[in-house]
């Protein structure tokens, strides 16, 4: 009998509470881009896990890329990575690597 | 036939060609067994089995009186590659050969059941409904006419602006106020502008074309298609400060997400914001 959907006794519409925890605990992670003077670009990355030390993210990240950064402090945004360069699409694929984030939870921006 | 015209040069080398030749040789005797439409695949493994003796082209055995083993070896690996690339040429058109070959049979066999008393098969009925609806009514085989917008008019004014010309019709094409792509393109681009009296955009910085045109295209995504049914045709609306998208092909309605401009670094130098301010 238990075969059949009907007598089954979940309610097909609750929450399963698997979307939740995911969408809850974690918001994008977006990746910008800005143009500075020339053809100069600076790669900003907001919305990282608080969990993880941004200094030994932005250590990691400088030294694959070979570029400079910083953190800056931001009122809305909390801690703010800042490349030198467009490095956005490296990022992406180094935080889906090292399992930080999926694809999906990064979001690139810019042209 | 390339093979054919190889195989006369080699001859003319005589003697020294003669390892090859019998290699070739037996590669070609079995085909002579096989009917016409097979010689076309033979040939191309023909040509792979063939690979070394192949590969020593006429320009190059002519500088070598009488290939020893030793040179053969040395000359192998900068020909392989050489050769590969020929093959791959080789091998791409020959498979165009063959695929009109099969093709041409299909085009005749068309509505051949007419002629003969057989029945005609699934398959081809098919086909010839495909056929009728592509000529009559090519909108419903799914080659739906994609939505496509004016590409963008874009311009470097001086060394750091960049100037959007037809902003307001690309917008009047979308259904949308020009205000709401404008906000979307800044916040991507991470800049800022204005629009000038002749209804053009001013973007600060240098962009292209073509990064102008990925982000209507992502603005297209996601503020203008329906995503239920995928029709371009929709109206945004403001409702208690969230955009909703009403679709006017399916009905469909959802909101969509405010544009955020995010995180902006500072880019200029303090003392000129200073003096800005
Ligand atoms: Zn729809």
């Amino acid at each position: 009998m238990s075969d059949i959907q009907n007598f089954k006794s979940y309610d097909p519409f609750a929450d399963t509470g698997e979307e939740e925890t995911q969408t809850k605990s974690f918001d994008y992670i977006h990746i910008r881009i800005q143009q500075r003077n020339g053809r100069k670009t600076l790669t900003t990355i907001t919305g990282l896990p608080k969990e993880i030390s941004q200094k030994k993210i932005l250590k990691e990240f400088k030294k694959i890329f070979a570029c400079n950064g910083t953190i800056v402090e931001n009122e809305d945004y909390g801690q703010v990575i800042q490349l030198q360069g467009d490095h956005r699409l490296k990022v992406q694929q180094f935080l889906v690597d090292e399992k930080i984030a999926t694809k999906s939870q990064v979001k690139i921006h810019g042209f | 036939m390339k093979k054919k015209k190889k195989k006369k040069k080699d001859k003319s080398l005589d003697t020294a060609a003669a390892a090859s030749e019998t290699a070739e040789a037996q590669v070609e005797d079995p085909m002579a067994m096989f009917g016409e439409k097979k010689k076309k695949k033979k040939k191309k493994t023909a040509t792979l089995e063939a690979d070394t003796p192949r590969s020593e082209s006429p320009a190059e055995v002519d500088s070598i009186a009488s290939f020893g083993e030793k040179k053969k070896k040395k000359k192998k690996r900068p020909n392989l590659a050489e050769f590969e690339a020929q093959l791959k040429a080789d091998g791409g058109i020959d498979d165009v050969v063959e695929e009109q070959a099969e093709e041409k049979p299909e085009n005749t066999s068309e509505e051949s059941w007419l002629d003969s008393d057989r029945d005609y098969t699934y398959d081809e009925l098919l086909t010839r409904i495909f056929k009728i609806l592509r000529e009559k009514n090519p909108d419903l085989v799914g080659e739906k006419k994609r939505y496509t917008i004016v590409p963008p008019q874009v311009h470097r004014e001086g060394s750091r602006k960049t100037v959007f010309f037809n902003l307001v019709e690309i917008c009047k094409r979308m259904h949308r106020q020009p205000e709401h792509v404008i906000q979307f393109l800044f916040a991507e681009l991470g800049t800022s502008g204005s629009i000038d009296g002749s209804q053009r955009l001013v973007i600060k910085g240098r962009f292209q074309q073509k990064q102008i045109e990925n982000i209507l295209k992502r603005y297209i995504m996601e503020y203008v298609t329906c995503k239920v049914c995928k029709s371009p045709e929709t109206i945004l609306e403001k409702d208690n400060r969230i955009f909703f998208l009403h679709c006017e092909a399916c009905g469909a309605v959802k909101s969509v997400s405010t544009i955020k401009t995010g995180f902006k670094a500072q880019t200029e130098k303090r003392a000129a914001q200073r003096a800005a301010q």
